[in-house]
């Protein structure tokens, strides 16, 4: 019998597959027997949210190599559409699941349309700057979308940047967005076995983006702009692909977010910087461009402060000094030699290098 | 008549912003990184003035002496420990990253004493409002003091780089790193004299900031620390004089878009003027251009 080779990103990408599926498969079976509590069963989706904004984000940390301070900012965008299209459609479309993934569809499209339209400015710059800048992307979106109402009567749509009464409803006409308040009444379509499902998508999504040739093109001009450049691959085509297809899947995550709450606001605490922060606070314990490490850093990070009732008030703070221990530990160019010099495995420790680099 | 009190508030506000800008522009002209963490020591000071004058009832000369100091020390430590270990990383985003972590790092620790409700701050300036244009126009003592104190400064600040043997150290270290060291510059202690400074202007800053808009949060200093990196952007990152007028004309464009078009947008006209700078001309009003080498 001819034994079928498999290659090392198959392996690899299966292991990844089968880790998702067997936790969920865990998962699944402690709702059913009734073994998880509540609490925790409020935190299946937000789990999911987080580990499918933290794939997003590693692909434009870890894969392009530029950090993006505004994934929050496209999160935004995506639960706003998303919610917009359910709110809309609710009527007319009593399917759930098919309205659902139409939403989420239009949501991932939005966000990928913004973060094409953002990166074809931001994406000249590099480094410092272009994380300042899509911070401010980040910021100006949010404050957009809370002075944002939108209405829908009987002529059609109705838009206004300054309240409610400017939009000149008819009669039977009702409010969409409705300024700070937001939307509120979403369907709540969102669920752990839907977030799963996303999950496996946006898996499979960036593991073949980044084993394909676009790939590797992206990850050459992460290693060496120039050189990259000098072989004749595009660089701001491929650039302006992985930032786009990161904020499309930022975008997903936030149609899940959107659908599991009844009101949705575009505050500080969802979508503002913090929340960027937060997700690349994922990004850097699972391992800078290690998007299996993404998976797990978002299930640990996020269930273990309810684990650990005691320790929440200092939770930030713990995660403030390990974001900085760790980054010192990985790239202080002392602290590797001096792991080179004393791994007792030399090998796997150079491996691990080459991974993280 | 208005238009003139808006202007002034603004230039207040944007004195305030070129304070703290200068400090950015200094660490990024010298370390070439982007301290994130800068906009939270202008809280820590604010904070250390704020528990000194309610506290224990010093002068506040005192407490705004003792700010600085502490805020100068906070600004060497957190360079020693932080972002001296990741001077020659093979990643910029290294220490870009590690800047957030230490960000971070300060809210959580102020949020953790002090608590997320908001201090009433009062102010260190005690000066009687001055009438102007037979009592249309007032301008408080803080909006004088701030404005004076940029001016100061600047002034100060020039002088220290351009004439004595350090400023011309940090220059060169600006310049070539690697060239200033074979010139037996030390870099490390150049390096974290700037720190020193950009902290220690940190700390004017967030007690001008606090005196003229009195709540005090942990999550004070974010903000403005933002706005002022524009605010050098906008000038030229890495210039004085380009920090400067970055940073008034920030705060003269924030002060007017609150009060003629929208209080709301105002954070997102102050972050369009970033970008847009930013693609008309990266370097910025006063800035050199830096040709990139292979």
């Amino acid at each position: 019998m001819k034994k079928i080779k498999m290659s090392k990103h198959l392996k690899d990408n299966l292991t990844t597959f089968s880790i998702v599926t067997v936790a969920f498969i865990i998962v699944e079976i402690l709702k059913a027997t009734g073994h998880i509590s509540s609490l925790m069963k409020g935190l299946l989706v937000p789990v999911c949210i987080y580990i499918i904004c933290a794939i997003a984000l590693n692909l434009c940390v870890g894969i392009l190599g530029e950090l993006s301070l505004g994934h929050a900012g496209f999160m935004c965008i995506g639960a706003f559409s998303g919610a917009f299209f359910s709110k809309c459609t609710q009527d007319v479309i009593t399917f759930a699941p098919l309205r659902f993934t139409l939403a989420i569809i239009i949501g991932a499209l939005f966000a990928a349309l913004f973060g094409f339209l953002i990166g074809i400015p931001v994406l000249r710059l590099k480094g410092d700057y272009l994380a300042i800048v899509t911070l401010a992307f980040g910021e100006i979106i949010k404050n957009v979308i809370n002075v944002l109402y939108v209405g829908k009567d009987t002529d059609g749509f109705r838009l206004s940047l300054k309240d409610t009464v400017s939009l000149h409803l008819s009669g039977e006409g009702k409010i969409i967005i409705n300024g700070a308040q937001g939307i509120t009444g979403t369907p709540n379509d969102s669920s752990f076995e839907v977030g799963f499902v996303l999950i496996l998508i946006t898996l499979i999504i960036v593991l073949n983006l980044i084993n394909s040739r676009d790939g590797r093109a992206i990850m050459s001009i992460r290693d060496n702009t120039i050189a990259a450049e000098s072989i004749g691959i595009n660089i701001t085509g491929y650039k302006l692909m992985a930032f786009t297809i990161s904020a499309g899947l930022a975008g997903i995550a936030g149609v899940l977010y959107a659908h599991n709450l009844n009101s949705l606001m575009a505050q500080p605490k969802n979508f503002g910087y913090n929340m960027s922060i937060t997700i690349l606070l994922f990004v850097v314990l699972g391992g800078i461009g290690n998007i299996r490490g993404s998976v797990i850093a978002a299930v640990v990070l996020t269930l273990l402060p309810e684990l650990l009732r005691g320790l929440a008030d200092y939770r930030m703070l713990i995660y403030a000094i390990v974001l900085i221990v760790l980054m010192i530990f990985n790239w202080s160019p002392k602290i590797l030699e001096l792991r080179k010099k004393y791994s007792i495995k030399g090998l796997i420790g150079a491996k691990k290098a080459g991974e993280v680099k | 008549m208005s238009f003139i009190s808006y202007l002034i508030n603004g230039i207040s506000l944007g004195s305030v912003y070129a304070i703290i800008a200068l400090g950015y522009t200094m660490v990024y002209g010298i370390a070439k990184m982007l301290n994130f963490a800068h906009g939270d020591i202008i809280m820590v000071g604010s904070y250390v003035i704020f528990c000194l004058m309610s506290g224990t009832g010093m002068s506040p000369l005192v407490s705004v002496i003792l700010s600085i100091v502490c805020c100068t020390a906070l600004g060497i430590t957190v360079e020693a420990i932080a972002y001296r270990p990741l001077r020659g990383a093979a990643s910029p985003l290294a220490v870009l990253i590690t800047a957030i972590g230490v960000s971070y790092f300060l809210q959580n620790t102020a949020l953790l004493i002090f608590g997320a409700n908001t201090k009433q701050f009062t102010s260190v300036i005690k000066m009687e409002p001055i009438q102007l244009f037979s009592g249309q126009v007032t301008v408080t003592g803080e909006t004088l003091v701030t404005i004076v104190c940029c001016l100061i400064i600047m002034i100060v600040l020039l002088t220290f780089i351009n004439k004595t043997k350090a400023g011309q150290a940090m220059l060169a270290v600006s310049e070539d790193q690697g060239a200033a060291k074979l010139m037996g510059i030390n870099v490390n202690g150049t390096i974290s004299l700037t720190f020193a400074i950009g902290s220690g202007l940190a700390a004017i800053a967030g007690m001008l900031l606090c005196s003229s808009y009195p709540s005090l949060t942990p999550y004070t200093g974010s903000m403005p620390g933002i706005k002022a990196f524009v605010a050098a952007v906008f000038g030229g990152i890495g210039s004085i004089p380009g920090a400067f007028v970055g940073g008034i004309i920030l705060g003269i464009i924030e002060i007017m878009s609150k009060a003629y078009i929208s209080s709301q947008l105002s954070d997102a006209i102050v972050f369009m003027v970033l970008i847009i700078v930013l693609l008309v001309k990266p370097t910025g009003l006063m800035g050199k251009k830096i040709q990139e080498k292979v």
